[in-house]
């Protein structure tokens, strides 16, 4: 049934002419970013060759861009998540669903999943497009894979707060704007504290993407992201339950 | 009539729903057979919309029981609504997809296992009239064409009970037709509820009405029973050289005569004796050209007004009658 409510949110964002606009851009912004610091990278790479410890072009590039994805993912998921509920609510398509012979966490993970498969196939060009480069030099693989499944918890934590932002309204722009505020709001109370224990760093979904970004895997951040989807989506779950209950 | 109990498909009790303060729905109580098409009839915010969402598991009631085909709707959700196929009052559809493909979605999701999806949806399209639109999108139909969509996808897997909001509204005369047909033979297969504000849509459709008035079910009888209940006993009545008012009040059976222009009157008379033949008669014999006679069509309001100042009536005796 997940499996099948999944499908059902791709196809009808692939059936939309705005998402494949969406993807051609994306595409876009990305490969230009990666070829500017490319070029870059071979601008200085005689100068960095001078250096004791020499940064590779897996640091140079590739780290760079995938903290664009990061950076572009908060902006993008909220405006993705508010189709997700509130504008179902707002079209009156969701009685279908509720009136349907499925458990509501079922219609929740459907969804998430739905719009984590649509995410994944729109960040896919990138690893892509940096292992093209493993044909001229070696690359840091394990900086690549950690990336990458940093990148993939980062959209899981986004993707269950937009969910949840949009199952509290049956406005899509209010749901969009909404969770647009928290996390850029989560984002802006982490660079803006220089405390270095502060709290703020410790909720911040983007802190604890640094670390893989820098190449470092601590199991606590892993458990970060698990905890932070989980919390969002049992919010989800309970809140479309109370929509039942309060109308 | 067949074992009483196990025909039951529907049976809601006692139940009650307030938003806030309000109280919207106040001890709702619903029962229906296999083979049954039951109206609900009553105007805007009488509360049908709300007891229809409950039925179908959209809403929770505040109290109360709901049970689909014996299994309780509150308690098991999942296994209940497995025998339940809804039309909202706006239909719940996914404007982008096409017409095949949405009622394969709405299919799979009522539990149709893939192999056996194409033969429901093909059949489906079939019942509903479909077959020219299957691959056009949603978005892109008419608004009749939307409505038998709606109705498609709450009757694919072919459920027990078929829970349907305003089935007809929006629909040009036509459509209106072939919509009630589809409801009528769906109705001698299946349990089928539906809500309405049109008189005539009962008379044809249902077998038997509840009215609704301010949450409540204010009356419960056979269609049969409630077309007698809308025939008025009256007429109006065109003559070019009328009598006075009171000539006309004097005609046996006559009750009230109102004028409307000066040659038009609305002549009211008791359900018993029909003083039509008398009044010709009359008419001709004295010379009032008589132009026009047309039954009086009652109006729902009139159908409220009677059973509901029926009500009333039967509670002041009962008050008397205790004194």
């Amino acid at each position: 049934m997940i499996r099948l409510l999944a499908l059902r949110e791709l196809r009808g964002l692939f059936a939309m002419p705005s998402t494949w606009f969406m993807l051609a851009i994306l595409q876009f912004i990305f490969t230009w970013f990666f070829l500017n610091t490319l070029q870059t990278f071979l601008e200085i790479q005689p100068q960095l060759a001078q250096l004791a410890n020499v940064p590779g072009v897996t640091t140079v590039v590739a780290v760079p861009l995938f903290n664009l994805m990061a950076l572009l993912l908060m902006m993008l998921v909220p405006i993705l998540t508010m189709r997700m509920i509130a504008e179902e609510r707002r079209n009156h398509s969701f009685a279908l669903l509720l009136s349907a012979p499925l458990p509501i966490r079922d219609i929740v993970l459907g969804k998430f999943f739905g719009l984590l498969t649509f995410l994944i196939i729109m960040m896919a060009g990138v690893p892509l497009m940096i292992y093209t480069l493993a044909l001229g030099t070696s690359l840091d693989h394990g900086l690549i894979l950690g990336n990458l499944l940093g990148l993939l918890l980062l959209t899981s934590s986004y993707v269950s707060l937009g969910l949840y932002v949009s199952s509290l309204t049956v406005q899509p722009i209010v749901a969009a704007i909404g969770a647009l505020a928290v996390l850029v709001g989560l984002w802006l109370a982490d660079i803006a504290s220089s405390v270095e224990d502060s709290h703020w760093h410790f909720i911040s979904p983007v802190n604890h993407f640094q670390k893989f970004n820098a190449g470092l895997l601590d199991s606590s951040d892993v458990v970060f992201f698990i905890l932070f989807s989980a919390v969002f989506l049992m919010l989800t779950i309970r809140r479309i339950n109370n929509n039942r209950i309060y109308g | 009539m067949p074992n009483k109990n196990s025909d039951i498909t529907l049976s809601a009790r006692n139940l009650k729903r307030h938003f806030g303060d309000h109280l919207v729905i106040n001890d709702v109580s619903l029962e229906l057979r296999r083979g049954e098409v039951l109206g609900l009839l009553g105007h805007n915010g009488a509360g049908k919309t709300t007891t229809m969402q409950m039925l179908t598991g959209c809403l929770l009631p505040n109290s109360g029981e709901i049970e689909i085909c014996g299994i309780n709707l509150l308690r098991q959700p999942v296994k209940a609504k497995a025998n339940l196929g809804y039309l909202p009052e706006i239909p719940p559809l996914y404007r982008e997809l096409s017409v095949n493909e949405y009622l394969s979605f709405a299919a799979r999701l009522r539990g149709i296992k893939a192999p056996t999806v194409a033969d429901a949806l093909a059949q489906t399209i079939n019942n509903c009239g479909l077959e020219t639109v299957g691959k056009k999108i949603i978005g892109t139909l008419s608004k009749g064409y939307q409505q038998r969509v709606g109705i498609a996808q709450a009757i694919i897997h072919s459920p027990a009970v078929i829970v349907l909001d305003e089935p007809t509204v929006g629909l040009d005369p036509a459509q209106i037709r072939e919509v009630r047909t589809l409801i009528r033979d769906l109705g001698n297969i299946h349990s089928v509820v539906l809500s309405t504000h049109l008189l005539s849509e009962v008379e044809s459709v249902c077998d038997r009405v509840e009215i609704m008035q301010q949450g409540k079910l204010i009356y419960s009888d056979t269609s049969e029973h409630m077309r007698q209940h809308a025939n008025a006993s009256g007429f109006i009545v065109v003559l070019h050289n009328p009598p006075s008012l009171a000539t006309l009040e004097a005609i046996n059976g006559i009750s009230h005569v109102e004028p409307i222009t000066s040659t038009k009157f609305r002549v009211l008379h008791n359900p018993q004796d029909n003083p039509k033949s008398t009044l010709l008669s009359m008419a001709e014999q004295q010379g009032w050209k008589l132009e026009q006679l047309t039954p009086l069509q009652a109006t729902l309001e009139d159908v409220y007004v009677r059973i509901t100042s029926q009500e009333r009536k039967d509670e002041t005796d009962l008050k008397e009658t205790s004194r």
